[in-house]
């Protein structure tokens, strides 16, 4: 079989569309057959509301539901920052120091072992229904992918690599500048990706226990008020939030490690 | 006869392990002349990576004495060049810019360095290749790339750790003859670490011939070839050496060939 160069720039360009359109067409899809499903089958609103329902309650409410978002944007923010703060220093004392790794690795896996839902009530005690406790807990929960990524990318430099840095007479802070920490960064960038997600996840928790707004405190309120429509509004709105921060360190990581084979397929194709 | 270059002394090497103490190396004699081309053939576990760590400085000996010029050698040399079996160049620098690092990490002036690494690049093949990144190459060019790094400064010592190792055969030997004619360009003393009899005969003035447990030198072998040696026009005594390299291997019990 024979194949012109012609007929292949065809193909790829045929294949660069539907890599384009088919995630779209799906959706849209998935949204058609829920809403004609709903209807046929006579589904009770506050069951299942139809995708229409749902658009009609997220421009209806639209003010609310962006006044509660950014409270939780807020929250997830502060504790996704502290997190990063907090675990990319502790991940570099851990490959800096053995000592200091031996003493704080086993306090942190028991943090994680600890459910960090468990912990949310009784960050209700102690910080009240303010900001802090869901800081806390979105801190928490975005904490450990972070610290584990980032310390396995430090050490994930090769021992060649030292040895040729030290051939040219490198300082310990030039192979920690110039070589570990720019090895480490696909690594700690997969590691701030899940914490990403979670920070989301963490404040919402947060919010669940006690609070008095937010959209964790909106989808309670909903929720016990059977206003199912508006309820899958603020599940709407907590996805694109937690996508929002998601595709914002994505960015960050194509800028910074374009080199990287993560980053490079993923331009082909698309994917995460 | 000038003074050696470097000078290895009843150097031995010893590692703790939970096993008890392993002699990697024991009492090694040999010295390298200026503008010497050396190789150590031998088998894995006979301890000649660990004699090019120790010259360089990277791991300390446990016994004897190494100098270089005169000075002992007590901690990382930095006035040389080191190839690896691995190319390590930095993903995230372009091919000149990898060259490069060597003269950013000595903060010395790059603008002077780079027509230099340009005509290294030009002399291995690499011209047009200049701002490719190291995903862009195939390994044989990687490492290339390794060796320009390597030589860029100009420093009178290089330093190869099997250079040859993870690269196809085609490759294993364009390269090996990019190395003979840069050496004999420049002349540098040389240190080749291999376990390729052929590939040690080829290029070295003198090979040190080791055996393993404990790593120990049975033979040094001078190879009194015409330069350039080339693999299409190998004289007869290329095999008459690389014969009784082979013998010495299959006295030590490292080679069986019935």
């Amino acid at each position: 079989m024979t194949q012109s160069i012609a007929e292949l720039g065809q193909l790829e360009r045929r294949a660069a569309w539907r890599a384009k359109i088919l995630p779209a067409i799906g959706i849209i899809l998935f949204l058609v057959i829920w809403e004609v499903a709903v209807r046929l089958l006579n589904i009770a609103s506050y069951l299942l509301p139809p995708p229409t329902e749902v658009l009609v309650m997220i421009v209806e409410h639209f003010d609310a539901l962006l006044k509660h978002s950014g409270v939780t944007a807020y929250e997830m923010l502060l504790g996704y920052f502290m997190a990063i703060a907090v675990a990319v220093p502790l991940a570099i004392l851990t490959t800096a120091s053995r000592s200091f790794d031996n003493f704080i690795t086993p306090i942190i896996l028991f943090f994680q072992t600890v459910p960090k839902i468990a912990l949310a009530p009784l960050f209700l005690v102690w910080f009240g229904v303010g900001t802090l406790p869901k800081v806390l807990v979105a801190f928490l929960i975005s904490f450990f992918p972070i610290i584990i990524d980032t310390a396995v990318g430090l050490r994930s430099i090769s021992p060649e690599m030292i040895d040729l840095a030290r051939s040219m007479g490198a300082s310990n802070f030039q192979i920690f500048t110039r070589f570990r920490l720019p090895t480490s960064l696909p690594y700690m960038f997969s590691g701030l990706k899940v914490g990403a997600t979670l920070a989301v996840v963490g404040a919402v928790v947060g919010e669940f226990v006690g609070a008095d707004k937010g959209l964790g405190y909106m989808l309670l309120v909903t929720n016990s008020n059977l206003q199912t429509a508006l309820m899958f509004g603020v599940i709407v709105a907590l996805t694109i939030q937690g996508l929002l921060l998601f595709y914002i360190v994505q960015f960050l990581e194509n800028i910074l490690i374009p080199w990287h084979i993560t980053v490079r397929s993923g331009q082909e194709h698309g994917t995460l | 006869m000038a003074e050696p270059f470097i000078r290895l002394r009843n150097v031995e090497k010893q590692y703790l392990t939970r096993n008890g103490i392993v002699l990697a190396v024991e009492k090694v004699n040999f010295d390298i002349y200026e503008s010497e081309f050396v190789a150590i053939v031998g088998p894995s576990g006979c301890g000649k990576t660990t004699i090019l760590k120790m010259i360089a400085g990277l791991i300390p000996y446990t016994l004897g004495e190494i100098t270089i010029a005169g000075k002992l050698v007590n901690r990382p040399q930095i006035n040389l060049g080191i190839i690896f079996q691995d190319s390590v160049l930095l993903d995230w620098r372009d091919v000149l810019d990898n060259v490069l690092l060597q003269i950013d990490i000595r903060n010395l002036d790059r603008k002077e360095y780079e027509p230099k690494a340009l005509e290294l690049l030009r002399d291995v093949g690499l011209d047009g290749f200049e701002h490719k990144k190291p995903y862009e190459l195939s390994g044989g060019m990687k490492q290339r790339v390794s060796i320009c790094r390597g030589l860029v400064h100009d420093p009178p010592l290089l330093l190869m750790d099997e250079p040859f190792g993870s690269l196809d055969a085609l490759t294993r030997e364009q390269i090996s003859m990019d190395i003979q004619h840069l050496w004999m360009e420049k002349r540098k003393t040389a240190l080749l670490i291999t376990h390729s009899i052929p590939e040690a005969v080829l290029l070295a003035d003198r090979v040190v011939v080791m055996t393993p447990r404990p790593g120990r030198v049975a033979e040094i072998i001078d190879i009194d070839l015409p330069r350039p040696r080339r693999l299409d026009r190998l004289p007869e005594e290329f095999n008459e050496y690389t014969g009784h390299i082979r013998g010495i291997f299959q006295d030590s019990g490292v080679l069986h060939l019935e």
